[in-house]
């Protein structure tokens, strides 16, 4: 029966692309109907062609706005999240103090609490402080609860590089901020981009908190969520749609710009 | 003569290779820390607190709260909504089982069967991300749409005979029932299962499979007795990674549910910021936290594998 | 940061190291002369490789100083020290290619026209070729001279070398251990080099310190360790020793005359490391190539005046250039005798009655109250 062995040999794979095309299969409907010209306020059912959501993907009030509001914040929290996440990734592999066991809680914590559990807290914090509900308090959240993902990615490649490296550096006449400048900071560099990198995206994508901590300010998700109340513009799909192909492209070149230029050297 | 050994030399032990400390470094961790720390202690561990007292505080608005030991909230609050709290439970569990049937095999595929796919299928994996998870979610709205396609063959199959049986679903819908949410729940921790699994499983040494083919084990025995034990780690930490969310989550809830399949991240969330009962959503907030941290530590323990953390 | 080359010896005074209650090198002098090569030998956790860290500077001594010529650098942290290390398996730096990893000392010094020194010390070293290579792209023994390259360019007073042929096998072994010493000749730099292989430092040092549990055995040229070991550690860890426990029965001249199992044997006072009152007893040692076998039957035909004793062949291998026997003796269970594969007598096989005899000027006497055997594992 050369089918059924074929069948079991494959099995595996059969499998795991069925998985694929089930984690796919919503994108492909983002974009279909990206291209949608629904009848009523609801983007849910098809009717026909229409390319006019790419030509005008800002023509629904706010939404560019809470795309800008978005891809600040996301930006300002992977700053912050990276560069403190790096500090405390240096100080765990690298030296040995007391209450390491109590670092290393405060920081699995966050990873392990439920998101609507932060964000509740953290909105009785705010209320109890009084603060201003708003841009900065959705910035200080989001670089709360990235800041444990960017130490665990960077951790790890600190982790694996060799001390004797450093060492090196320093018996070949290089201080202690040369050796870090010239030798750590450049070996550690793919281990602060993955965690920059998932830091960006975790904050980007964020609901939960922010809904909690936002105030009046809309962030992108946020305009997803109350569309979904009131009416889902098209736009949202043809934003949707275009972040995710410039997800693909960004990684597909910075691979063949990474392969090329290993093929170069040698 | 004594013979030259070819081995490598052994590793000097630990005690001769010490990390490089000065003692003029002696702050330096300490300074390191400091801002991360602080951050978390301020904007992480103290809500914690103010939320624990919020959850013992009575009064109203209008009034302004006041910590009166009232204890009888978490009560109140537990006997109001153990139907939220189990659902949750379910919910994730369900949730969790699935990812991990659905995800262990995409995740064997990119370790060991890809070749050179194995960068193009982690991208598609990863890539979805960028697409905001709401707008992903919504999406599941048109695929499970009444007398849609999917609808359509599941009840031509007489699936929806079957789930409608089990409670999952009601009459010909799929949306607006349990067995939505799950399947966006599912759908929406997948990739948090696979990524731990996958890294686990790339660690695995591919010779291992030949040794254990060679020693009479059938590929089944194969997965059996080396593979899945060596990915444990991968699935203990995608377990976690699936099922913490889920339990808290309220978004796949409130988009593909219905007032029957609310969670108890949909209470918190509406006593939060439509009730405006602080303490009852503190206390209820307080108790998922607790009763995850517990399941977790159990989990944990139970699978032997505490170095993950 | 001189970068002359002239400047003196590397001087430890009472330097040692402890971690917590564990100490890895007890206090210790050592003086290593200006241009000569210089092997610190041991077994793994024999306090080598802290010994040397502490002259890099990368371990800082619990107690005593470290000079370098007439400068004291105990306080002065690696980077300030004209000294520098191959370190152990290399650690050359995976970002930078070849070049960049050989210039990396001269460009910290802030030295801008690197471009013909590089040139010339990866010329030095036969990788002018592989400038623009990443470490990873080079295999075991062409990494090993870029770590040698990218140390030497600087013109270290000393130079360091931490178990640097540990990771390569063993043809790759010899031929770099000749190729370093041909560089050390050269550049005449002092090379301090760490190891635990004792035929590697035989064949490269100069002088050898042989250590053991954080303390300096002996200190001594490879000829005169393995002639005249004056401990049972080293007499095993460099090379095989034969010991004979043996009573002082009474002295004539210069030489020593042992009691042993009924049988007499000679030792010269001179090769003699423990007192040797009469009636006391030493260590009566002998290195297997030493020996002579002759077939009981031929016992006659030895010339008088050789040490001597009888045995019983226990085991044979045949090994190429020599045949290894292990001769089952009253006085010695296993004693090890190594002879040249030029008139192999058929006789001596397994089971034959032998005497052992060999010149009494290859004996040597060691103190009896130490352990035979000490050594003899790490050496394996």
């Amino acid at each position: 029966m050369p089918f059924v062995n074929w069948l079991k040999r494959h099995l595996v794979v059969i499998a795991g692309l069925l998985t694929l095309a089930y984690l796919l299969l919503p994108n492909v409907v983002v974009t279909v109907f990206s291209f949608n010209k629904p009848k009523g306020r609801f983007n849910y059912e098809w009717q026909q062609f229409s390319t006019d959501a790419w030509k005008d993907p800002c023509g629904v009030a706010d939404l560019c706005g809470s795309l800008s509001i978005s891809l600040q914040i996301a930006f300002w929290a992977t700053l912050g999240a990276t560069l403190l996440g790096t500090l405390i990734a240096f100080a765990l592999v690298r030296y040995r103090f007391r209450a390491r066991g109590a670092v290393n809680s405060l920081i699995f914590l966050p990873m392990a609490m439920p998101e609507v559990v932060m964000a509740a807290s953290l909105l009785t914090l705010f209320l109890n402080l009084g603060a201003q509900l708003g841009f900065w308090t959705i910035l200080i959240a989001h670089i709360m609860f990235c800041l444990s993902f960017v130490v665990t990615a960077v951790k790890a490649r600190v982790m694996s590089m060799d001390p004797r490296l450093e060492q090196a550096a320093q018996d070949l006449y290089a201080g202690p901020v040369q050796t870090f400048l010239r030798v750590t900071l450049p070996i550690a560099a793919p281990g602060i981009a993955a965690g920059a990198l998932l830091a960006f995206a975790l904050s980007f994508d964020d609901f939960i908190i922010t809904n909690f901590n936002a105030g009046s300010t809309v962030t992108f998700p946020m305009f997803v969520w109350g569309s979904a109340q009131r009416g889902t513009p098209v736009q949202i799909n043809v934003i949707g749609t275009a972040m995710f192909l410039l997800a693909v492209l960004f990684v597909l070149t910075s691979m063949v710009v990474g392969s090329r230029r290993s093929r170069k050297t040698s | 003569m004594t013979t030259l050994t070819e081995a490598p030399p052994p590793l000097a032990p630990a005690a001769s290779e010490p990390k490089p400390q000065r003692r003029r470094g002696r702050w330096t961790p300490y300074w390191l820390l400091l801002p991360g720390i602080l951050w978390l202690l301020v904007f992480f561990a103290l809500p914690m607190i103010y939320q624990a007292s919020t959850s013992v505080q009575t009064g109203s608005l209008e009034e302004g709260y006041k910590v009166t030991w009232h204890f009888a909230t978490y009560w109140d609050a537990l006997s109001e909504y153990w139907p939220q709290f189990l659902r949750s439970v379910a919910y994730a569990a369900a949730a969790t089982v699935l990812c991990l049937v659905l995800g262990y095999p995409l995740a064997y595929l990119i370790a060991f069967r890809a070749g050179r796919w194995r960068n193009l299928i982690m991208i598609l994996v990863i890539a979805p991300f960028f697409t905001s998870f709401l707008i992903r979610t919504l999406a599941w709205k048109t695929i499970l749409a009444d007398g849609g396609p999917v609808v359509g063959a599941l009840n031509t199959l007489h699936v929806l005979d079957v789930t409608n049986w089990l409670g999952w679903t009601a009459g010909d819908r799929v949306l607006a029932t349990p067995l939505a949410v799950v399947c966006g729940l599912t759908y929406n921790f997948l990739p948090f299962m696979i990524l731990p699994l996958y890294t686990s499983l790339e660690r695995i040494d591919g010779r291992l499979h030949e040794a254990a083919g060679d020693l009479y084990a059938r590929p089944v025995t194969t997965f059996r007795k080396v593979t899945f034990p060596l990915s444990m780690p991968g699935v203990v930490s995608g377990t976690l990674l699936t099922f913490i969310p889920a339990a808290g989550d309220y978004v796949n809830a409130e988009l593909l549910g219905s007032t029957d399949t609310r969670m108890i991240g949909n209470v918190i969330q509406t006593q939060f910021l439509r009730i405006l009962d602080y303490p009852t959503a503190a206390a209820l907030s307080f108790i998922l936290m607790a009763a995850i941290l517990l399941m977790v530590t159990f989990y944990i323990r139970g699978s032997g594998t505490e170095d993950l953390v | 940061m001189k970068t002359t080359s002239s400047g003196g010896d590397v001087r430890l005074t009472g330097i040692s190291k402890t971690y917590g209650s564990f100490t890895a090198v007890h206090p210790l002098d050592l003086t290593v002369p200006q241009g000569s090569f210089f092997a610190l030998l041991g077994a793994s956790g024999c306090g080598k490789t802290t010994t040397l860290r502490m002259i890099a500077g990368l371990e800082e001594p619990s107690s005593g100083t470290v000079h370098l010529g007439e400068q004291d650098v105990t306080a002065l942290p690696p980077y300030k020290r004209p000294v520098n290390t191959v370190f152990q398996s290399y650690a050359l730096f995976p970002h930078l290619d070849i070049f960049e990893n050989v210039a990396f000392g001269l460009r910290r010094r802030g030295i801008r026209s690197v471009k013909k020194q590089v040139e010339d010390m990866l010329e030095l070293v036969q990788l002018g070729e592989q400038a623009r290579k990443k470490p990873h792209q080079l295999s075991g023994g062409q990494q090993q001279r870029v770590a040698v390259a990218r140390a030497l360019i600087n013109h270290p007073k000393v130079l360091l070398l931490d178990e640097p042929l540990g990771a390569l096998d063993l043809k790759l072994r010899r031929q770099m251990q000749l190729e370093l010493k041909r560089i050390q000749t050269e550049v005449g730099i002092t090379f301090v080099h760490v190891t635990h292989d004792q035929e590697e430092a035989m064949t490269m040092a100069d002088t050898i310190a042989v250590m053991n549990a954080g303390r300096v055995e002996q200190l001594g040229s490879p000829t005169d360790l393995y002639e005249n070991p004056r401990t049972t550690f080293v007499a095993n860890f460099l090379g095989t020793s034969n010991f004979i426990e043996a009573e002082i029965d009474s002295k004539s001249g210069d030489e020593i005359v042992l009691k042993a199992g009924g049988g007499k044997l000679v030792l010269s006072e001179a090769r003699c490391g423990a007192p040797a009152p009469t009636g006391g007893r030493v260590l009566v040692g002998v290195r297997p190539e030493k020996i002579s076998l002759t077939h009981a039957d031929d016992a006659g035909e030895i010339p008088e005046g050789r040490n001597r004793i009888t045995g019983k062949i226990a085991d044979s291998s045949f090994i190429g250039v020599s045949t290894q026997y292990v001769v089952d003796s009253p006085v010695c269970s296993d004693f090890e005798v190594y002879a040249q594969n030029i008139d192999r007598d058929p006789r001596l096989v397994p089971g034959a009655e032998v005497v052992l005899h060999w010149n009494p000027a290859h004996t040597f006497g060691l103190d009896a109250s130490q352990d035979a055997e000490a050594g003899v594992e790490e050496a394996a």
